[in-house]
């Protein structure tokens, strides 16, 4: 024991091996021996709150010179402006004018404040401590051992409504929470214009050509439901692209997806659901504006760059009797971002 | 036979009304015009005849002209992103290598190859006729989500970019749209009717006439820059600050 102790003492007697440097030498600075210097950095000093002063009532000048006018969004930018300099400027300026009084004129002789130890005095820990036993004593929770057992008990079980409240959360939930799988899209649902809402023909459609589209159903959602209604174009909206033929793959089971090169997939990006339609024509990858993710169109809506973990669902497409592009279909999976139970989903049916 | 033909011509040039001769003879004079500055200026990447550069490793040089029409010509070399400085992922807009009538003159040439989207008429896209609010529900629709909601622009992949909107001639906003330059997808009639065009013209031309006072615009490009202004010069100026609080002062 002894011996581990001694090597660890410091190899020379003689304390710190790194001994206390000590305070720098105090520095003068301009101001103090300087009259001249003083007298400046008193009238930068006095300029700054004077400035301010001016900024202050310039904010009530600015606030009686430009009044609101109703509808007119310039004289409200024009007046945030005036306020926002002058209140802000007298703010600032009170601010540097403090500042630099303390450095310029202030003394800056270094102090130095002693630290004492934290901790109470050995009288009053001695209290505490004979409150406490005392208080142990009375409340006889070493005699009356059923009350002892009983808390314990008692307190033991207090967790367990907080676990099976957030079980719910997991598999223990009797009545499954809403979740969003499926959306207004069905079979034969028209694909039409977003904005306009006029149908769409496939020999509308040129190679190259991008249309912002909705399902027809949409106008029959009653405006009086207006989150419904919001909620069906957050998730239904789609994009409609075409391709020549031989520029994009065509997996297994999509065989039938497309109508000529007319392809079809959900506006939602699958990160965390930003709209998305920032297609280029040229190499078919549409990107998503908030974290870069960007899909590949031609490669069924593969992720090729970002956060996104799950390529753009696809809505196969058909043309209805009329010769109105239309969808098969719901989507075949959930479409916008993940959550919890979607990987417990297909075609809109819980498995 | 040789008289008989010379007959037939003479009696097609007695036919034939003079004043078509006349504009048929000035428009082949417009389209040889064109050809030869095309021959000069554009077929060292599109070919000479038109029919665009494939390079050896199958990448484009210049693609083909054929089919694209004079809109499209009409917008490339009048807004200078023809011809290209290089060969780059954009083609930006630059200063202007050809006056009008040379830019019309090759647009004659390219549209004569080959049927394409033609120049439009000034009524299609004059932003005084246009419903300036369906404009803008159909612009946010459509377009900004690329060129940005007051038609600033933004990023794409890769180094490409969506342009700036302001400073855009009507003309050349409503050819983008029927021809899809570079990365833009095209928007055609019937899907986006030439109505809808002249409505989303004239809300940028709104968007771009009004006025802005309220002191640093930064682009008017929207949260996204401005919180980049504040965070890289608001909190540089903090960080400044906060050094000459803490520095002593000679």
């Amino acid at each position: 024991m002894t011996t581990h102790s001694s090597d660890l003492e410091p190899a020379s007697q003689g304390g710190d091996p790194l001994p206390d440097p000590g305070l720098p030498p105090h520095r003068p600075r301009l101001s103090d021996t300087d009259a001249k210097s003083a007298k400046r950095a008193e009238r930068q000093v006095a300029a700054m709150f004077g400035i301010a002063a001016l900024a202050s009532l310039g904010f009530v000048a600015a606030y009686l010179a430009l009044p609101l006018i109703e509808g007119d969004l310039v004289r409200l930018q024009l007046s945030n402006l005036a306020l926002g300099l002058t209140l802000g400027g007298a703010l600032f300026l009170i601010g540097l004018g403090a500042i630099q009084w303390a450095k310029k004129l202030m003394p800056d002789v270094e102090m130095v404040q002693e630290r004492h130890p934290f901790e109470s005095s050995p009288e009053d820990q001695a209290g505490a401590i004979a409150a406490f036993q005392a208080g142990v004593e009375e409340s006889g929770i070493g005699r009356r051992k059923l009350i002892r057992n009983s808390l314990i008990g008692g307190m033991a079980l207090l967790p367990l409504p907080i676990v099976f409240i957030l079980g719910d959360l997991g598999p223990l939930n009797p009545s499954p929470p809403r979740v969003r799988a499926s959306t207004i899209w069905g079979p034969g649902v028209r694909v039409v214009n977003d904005v306009t809402f006029e149908p769409i023909r496939p020999e509308d459609l040129q190679v190259g050509q991008l249309v912002n589209a909705m399902p027809a159903t949409y106008k029959d959602i009653p405006e009086t439901e207006h989150v419904d209604a919001l909620n069906a174009r957050a998730f239904a909206s789609v994009i409609l692209v075409r391709m020549e033929l031989d520029e994009f793959e065509v997996p297994q089971g999509r065989e039938d997806w497309d109508v000529d090169g007319i392809l079809c997939y959900s506006k939602i990006c699958t990160h965390v659901g930003c709209p998305i339609s920032l297609y280029e024509q040229q190499t078919h990858n549409m990107l998503c504006p908030c974290h870069q993710s960007t899909f590949a169109l031609a490669e069924s809506g593969k992720v090729v760059f970002g956060p996104a973990k799950r390529p753009l669902p696809q809505l196969a497409l058909e043309v209805d009797a009329e010769g109105y592009l239309a969808a098969q279909g719901d989507f075949a999976e959930p479409v916008g971002p993940s959550y919890w139970e979607r990987a417990k989903f297909e075609n809109g049916e819980r498995i | 036979m040789a008289v008989a033909l010379a007959g037939l011509a003479g009696l097609f040039s007695l036919l034939s009304p003079a004043s078509q001769a006349a504009t048929t003879t000035a428009m082949s004079t417009e389209i040889e015009e064109g050809k030869q500055l095309f021959l000069v200026g554009c077929s060292s990447c599109h070919g000479v005849n038109a029919d665009g550069v494939i390079r050896e490793d199958g990448t484009v040089l210049g693609p083909s002209l054929i089919g694209v029409g004079a809109a499209s010509v009409h917008f490339q070399v009048g807004t200078g992103r023809m011809p290209m400085a290089r060969n780059n992922v954009q083609a930006p807009r630059k200063s202007i290598a050809y006056d009008e009538e040379q830019t019309l003159a090759l647009a004659a040439y390219v549209a004569s190859l080959a049927p394409g989207p033609a120049i439009p008429e000034p009524d299609q896209y004059d932003p005084a006729q246009g419903d300036i609010a369906r404009g803008g529900v159909l612009y946010r629709t459509n377009c900004a989500q690329c060129h940005n909601t007051t038609g600033q622009g933004g990023a794409l992949t890769l180094g490409k970019y969506a342009p700036k909107l302001t400073g855009v001639e009507p003309v050349h906003m409503y050819e983008a749209m029927v021809t899809g330059p570079q990365s833009m997808p095209v928007f055609v009639e019937p899907v986006m009717s030439s109505e809808d065009k002249r409505d989303i013209i004239a809300y940028l031309k709104n968007v771009e006439s009004e006025a802005n006072p309220g002191g640093l615009g930064v682009g008017r490009i929207g949260p996204v820059s401005e919180g980049l202004w504040v965070w890289v010069i608001g909190l540089g100026a903090l960080i400044g600050a906060a050094a000459w609080l803490g520095a002593r002062s000679s």
